[in-house]
Parts: C-alpha cells; structure tokens; sequence
C-alpha cells in the first residue's frame, strides 16, 4: 500500500504531518499532568506547565521593614534588604504604588512623595533612601515583577504518598487487583475448557447466555448485590469486591478463552486421552500452557478494569483508610482539593503510572486480545 | 443421583478449600498481628489458593468416588465423565448466576418497591420516571452521547488507522494514541480538569484551553459550566481514551483486506482517498459495526467521567450517574433500580445481536 503513496511525496508529507498532529494531541493532555506534578507549587498556579522551562513572572508585593529602624549612612537614613528573602529570583521592574507596579526599570531610583528614593538592583537587592530620620511602622510597599528560575521538585510526591493517603489507597488497589484478575483467569479457564471440549447437555443455551450476558450493564447488580451483602453479612469487604469482579469479568473471560480453546487441534487432545489423561490432567498439564497468550491478554484487560474501576470500588467498599483505593481516593481529593493541582497533579500520576507500564510493557497480548474479542464476535 | 452427588463433591471442595484458608489465615493473624502489609498479601494469596484449592479438591475427590480401576472401570468412567464437566463449571454458574442473573430478576422486583425494597408501590417509580425532569436531562443527555462519542471515536479511530499504517514510525504512533486506554476515566477526569481549568479574565491562565482561547483574543470561559456545550467537553474526555481501541481494531481489520481489490483499484486508476473510501472501508463495515456497538456499550454505562468532573451539575446529568445519585444520596433503591433497568432495556437490543451472532458464528 505504501507504493501508491510513495509516488505522491506531497500526499506523503501531509500523512506526517497528520499522524504527528494527531500524537501531539493525544499525548499533551497526560503530559501537562506530568510536568506539573514535578513543579513547584507556588509556579503550578502562576504560570501554565507549558512555560515549564522559561523563567516564570510572579509579582511579588513587598512591604520593606518599618521606618525606624532605617540606620544613619553619611548623614542620609537608609534600609537595606532584599526583596526575595530567602528565596531567588531576578527583578524585571518594579513600582511602589499599585497602580502602576512596573514603572521602573531595575537599578532606577524612584522618588515617593515624601522625598525617599528607593532603588531596586536585578537581583532584588532594595535600599530607601530618606532625607531625615523616619518615624512609624508601616513600612513602604514595593511592587515587584519578577522572574524566578524553573523550579522542578519530587516534594508533591512526597506529600501525596506520604500525608494524603495515596500510598495507604495504592496498597488497598493491589490488594483488589491482584486477586480479581487470577480469580476470574481461573474459573473462566475451566468453564471455558469445559464449553469447548467436553460433552454434556445444555452447552450451547449455556454459550448463548454466556454471549448475553457479556454487556450486561453492571449498574444492575449494585442494589441487589449491596442487599445480598448487607443480609448475609460479607457487608463492606475485599473478598465481597473480588467476588464482585470476578462476576463481571467472568463472561468476557469465559466467552474469549472458549474461542481460543476451542481453537486448539484436537489430535493433542485426543492422542493424551487415548495415553489415559483424565479431563484435569489435559487442562493443567496441556490447555493451560498452551492457551498462554489468551490467559494473558485477558488478564490484562482483566487488570486495567479492576485497576482502574471506580464504580464497583465504591459500592462495595468502604470509605476509610484500610479500603479507600486509588481512583476512590483521586475522587475524593477532586473534591476536597479541587484547587490544589501540585497534589492532584501528583496523585493522578501515581494512579495512572502502574497500567501505563502494564499497557506498554504488555501491549501485544493487549492488541491480541482485544482483536480476538472483537472481530471474531462479529 | 448423580445431581445429588456433583452438588455434594462440589459443596465439600468448597467447604474444604475455604476453611483451610481461614485457618491459615487465623495462623498467621495469631503469630503476627497488626502487620498490614504482610495481611494484605496473605489474604491476596489465600484468595487465591483457596480457588485452586476447590478445582483440585474436587477433581481428587471425583477420582477416588469412581476410581478409573477396579472391577466398575467403565460405569465410573461414565459417570466421572457425566460429573466433571459441572465441577470444572460450577464455581462460573453460581457467580455469574449470582451476580448478574439474580441482579436482573431482583432489580425488575425493587423497580416495583418503595426507597428500602420492602412495600409494594406498583408502577410508581415508573410514574415517577416518566414526569422527573432531572431523568428527561439525563436521557436527553445519553442520547447526545450516544450519537457523538460513538460516531467521533470511530471516525477518529479510522483516520488515525488508515494513516498511521502507511508510515515507518506508525506502530511508535499507535501506541501513543493507544495509551490512554490504560488511564482511568478518574485518572482522565483529572488531566482534562486541568485543561479545562479557569482563571478570572485578566490573570494568568494555567488550562490549556483557556490559554489557547485568550491567546487568540477570546475571553476565558469556565468550559464545564456553560450549559448544553459542557456536555460536549465531558464527551472529549471519552473520546480521547477510546479513539485508540478503535484505530488498533479498525487497523487489523484494513489489513486484512485483500490486495488484489487495492490493486485493482490502483491500476484503475483511483486516488488514494477513492480507494479509502470506496474500496477499503466497504469491506470492513463488519468490523466497523463491532467497535460502534462496544462503544455504544460503554457509552451507556459512562459514570466516572461525570461524576469527577461535574457530578451531574449544570445540565450534564447522565442515567449512569442518575442511578448512582438515587442509591447513595437519595437513598432509593426503588428508584435507583427504575433506573437501572432502563440502562439495561437500552443495552437489550445489542445483546439480542451479539448472541445471533455469536450462534451464527459458533460451532
């Protein structure tokens, strides 16, 4: 196909082009969660990520130190200090009424009504000069437009797996994860098998049903499910939600692994039968290993849900620290700290970077799996 | 007889598997209490060892029953035979009919019921339904839904395929557009938040969005407020994740058509985009259909996205959500079923379709 291109170079062009804008717009969104969660807090709300690198503007209102205690310098009063403090930055002008807060240059002097002059360096350095011995308390104000340096961190890391739980809440999401994804693999492998290669009445209505119930919506099964719970006491727990998984996961899984088995030659099987196999041996010791890449590509699907699911997690668990998990807690802090984009920038990530991972390191079995349960089906 | 012994086989398996997991759960929590790292991961193993418990308790079990051995070799073999297959199905029938089939009957039952389940009301909930303003909201809202997402991703899926097939770094390309896929609608919820994100006119704006608008002169808006054309920047949010799953469908599927047609069409003469669009996407309606039909799907079980970014507020109310706000802060489960089970009338049509096809294609 790349031949009837290739005879177009322009056409060729405009397809790069395309492609590129494409992944430039479907990447920029995580990217902006990125960067912002390794800056610093006070830039995060000044200056938009994409200005990461550049040096940010801040205008920064200053109030000098009171009057009196300006010390005598050759017969002038003067006071001396820096307008950043501890911190750093470079001045790009600056003003001493709000009204007009960028009037000077740096290393002008500006005269206030009273007569003081006051001159502000690039590094922020500010002396006020005043004619006689000041008197009172308030101090002037300086208006500062600065530019500060790109700031990166790994403190919002730090306070978000630390002090606001996502650790605690990543635990909590393994330990939903792990065990509703194998549950599901487990079960649905042996009723798979079963569908395909053994006998018994009622396989196909079973099939059929199977197929049905692949979209039912799992809306349905919250209500009656929570009564289930609340009556026969599981209540709020982690065996309640694996169950819970592993049921809306079970016909995808058994209907994809079905198609797969069944597509297994059968001359394997029946030459370890004749060798007298009995069922079980055949579908540890032969369908298990050889049905791998479906195993696999439904785990990870079965992984990302669960992973990623807030629905299920929040009906079925509870809301405190021993099973709030990611997604649950991500909400929360939407919430609560709305606002607050050095922490949800953080936590977001830390939610999202573990399927990442799965998802690049796995992808094929991914792709294979998504293929096989959609164009097949159809 | 023999229904009566598979149950029993089955129950002892069972029964054998979990107690053994809690025992040596008990163990554990006896020698090492208050340990929450080293419990969350022995309940995360015995969860799981007490299932491949049941599978090999009762297989062993089956085998001593009815030896393959002995003087009745054949009339064990039948009956093993006639049993094992409900073993190895067993654990699948009873959750699938536990969680899915008893939910479907139970929630027709509740839609007839009042906020706790218990007095009969008769068709008030429906009555209800149908004059509930907030419910035609959501409904208007699934339909607009319905139409763009399903339409958009697909067509985005599609262009995306077709064009990254013809370059050398496609597949770098594929898995970029894939990636969101592997995001939570929570996890997207918060990116796009952060586009979307609204300063005051004047101050500095750190949404993309807002940016981007300011940048060419506009005024900054508060996107997830603006009534009706919010919902459509809640639709991007899905959008954007889903795209991937239809190019990487939609791209095996272009692959898998036959040469010789393009050939053709190249020797005929036919550009590029005719032989897109009146070779190619003829021959892959099939497939095309599947992806709508699975995003269609999971059009109508949208919940995240709404709930994280506007819970429902200014106009943007789904049925998903709906029946989420009626179970926890209405506390209705009368209703909230009601709702329910108009989510499922929805999906009705597609699963009728994919059981014919599946038959159809079956052995």
């Amino acid at each position: 196909m790349s031949t009837t291109v290739g005879t177009r170079p322009a056409l060729t062009w405009v397809v790069h082009i395309a492609v590129l804008m494409l992944v430039i717009i479907w990447t920029i969104p995580t990217l902006g969660i990125l960067i912002s969660s390794f800056r610093d807090k006070d830039q995060i709300v000044t200056s938009g990520w994409w200005t990461a690198l550049a040096p940010a503007e801040r205008n920064v209102v200053f109030r000098a130190p009171a009057p009196n205690e300006a010390v005598e310098e050759d017969g002038r009063w003067v006071l001396r200090g820096n307008v950043f403090g501890e911190g750093s930055g470079t001045v790009g002008a600056f003003g001493i009424s709000i009204q007009r807060p960028t009037e000077f240059e740096p290393g002008e002097t500006a005269e206030t009504r009273d007569g003081e002059l006051i001159t502000i360096g690039e590094n922020g350095d500010f002396s006020i000069v005043y004619p006689e011995q000041p008197e009172g308390e308030r101090g002037q104000r300086l208006f500062v437009a600065s530019q500060e340096p790109p700031k990166f961190t790994t403190e919002n890391y730090e306070t978000v797996l630390f002090s606001e739980g996502i650790g605690q809440s990543f635990i909590n999401t393994l330990t939903v994860t792990i065990p509703a994804t194998i549950i599901p693999i487990l079960i649905a492998a042996y009723a798979a098998y079963a569908l395909a290669w053994m006998e018994f009445p009622g396989r196909a209505l079973l099939l059929a049903t199977i197929v049905g119930l692949i979209v039912v919506p799992l809306q349905m099964a919250l209500i009656p499910l929570l009564r289930l719970y609340n009556d026969i006491g599981v209540g709020k727990s982690f065996i309640g939600i694996w169950l819970a998984h592993t049921g809306f996961g079970l016909p995808l899984a058994i209907y994809l692994l079905r198609n797969y088995i069944a597509g297994l030659p059968r001359e394997i099987l029946e030459s370890a039968r004749v060798d007298g196999a009995s069922d079980f041996e055949i579908f540890r010791k032969i369908i298990l290993p050889l049905s791998f890449p479906a195993l696999a590509s439904f785990a990870i699907f079965q992984f990302l849900w669960v992973w990623n699911d807030l629905l299920v997690a929040t009906v079925f668990l509870g809301n405190n620290e021993e099973q709030l998990v990611m997604t649950a807690r991500l909400r929360e802090l939407l919430g609560s700290r709305g606002g607050n984009w050095e922490i949800l920038s953080a936590s977001a990530f830390v939610a999202i970077v573990v399927p990442i991972i799965v998802f690049f390191a796995l992808q094929r079995y991914l792709v294979r799996g998504l293929l096989a349960g959609s164009v097949k089906g159809g | 007889m023999t229904v009566l012994t598979t149950l029993a086989i089955m129950a002892a398996g069972l029964i054998v598997s979990i107690a053994v997991a809690a025992a040596v759960y008990a163990a554990f929590d006896f020698i090492l209490p208050d340990s929450k790292l080293l419990s969350a991961s022995l309940v995360v193993i015995l969860g799981v060892a007490a299932c491949f418990g049941y599978f090999w308790s009762t297989n062993k079990l089956l085998d001593t029953l009815y030896p393959a051995s002995g003087a009745h070799i054949v009339s064990n073999l039948t009956k093993a035979n006639a049993i094992r297959p409900w073993l190895f199905l067993g654990p699948a029938i009873i959750i699938v009919g536990l969680y899915l089939v008893y939910p479907v009957i139970n929630s027709i039952v509740l839609s007839f019921h009042g906020p706790n389940g218990e007095n009969w009301t008769g068709t008030r909930n429906y009555e209800w339904l149908a004059r509930d303003p907030a419910f035609r909201e959501s409904v208007r809202n699934n339909i607009l839904w319905l139409i763009v997402v399903p339409a958009a991703t697909t067509f985005l899926g599609l262009i995306s395929a077709a064009l990254t097939d013809r370059i050398a770094w496609g597949n770098v390309a594929k898995s970029l557009i894939f990636m969101p896929m592997a995001i939570s609608f929570v996890g997207a919820s918060v990116i796009w938040k952060f586009i979307y994100d609204y300063r005051p006119a004047g101050e500095e704006q750190i949404g993309l969005l807002n940016a981007i608008v300011t940048g060419l002169g506009g005024d900054p808006q508060a996107w997830l407020t603006v009534p009706f054309w919010n919902n459509f920047f809640l639709m991007v949010v899905l959008i954007w994740i889903q795209t991937g799953f239809a190019m990487v469908i939609l791209s095996a599927a272009l692959r898998g058509i036959p040469e010789e047609t393009v050939e053709a069409a190249v020797i005929d003469g036919a550009s590029p985009f005719q032989i897109f669009y009146k070779i190619k996407v003829p021959q892959i309606w099939g497939t095309i259909a599947v992806v709508w039909t699975t995003i269609t799907i999971l059009v109508l079980k949208v919940f995240d996205i709404v709930l994280a970014m506007t819970n429902g507020q200014w106009g943007t109310q789904v049925l998903a959500n709906y029946m989420f706000d009626w179970m926890f802060r209405g506390l209705d489960f009368g209703r909230a079923s009601t709702i329910a089970l108009v989510i499922m009338v929805m999906v009705a049509p597609i699963m009728f379709w994919n059981i014919r096809e599946a038959r159809k294609g079956g052995r």
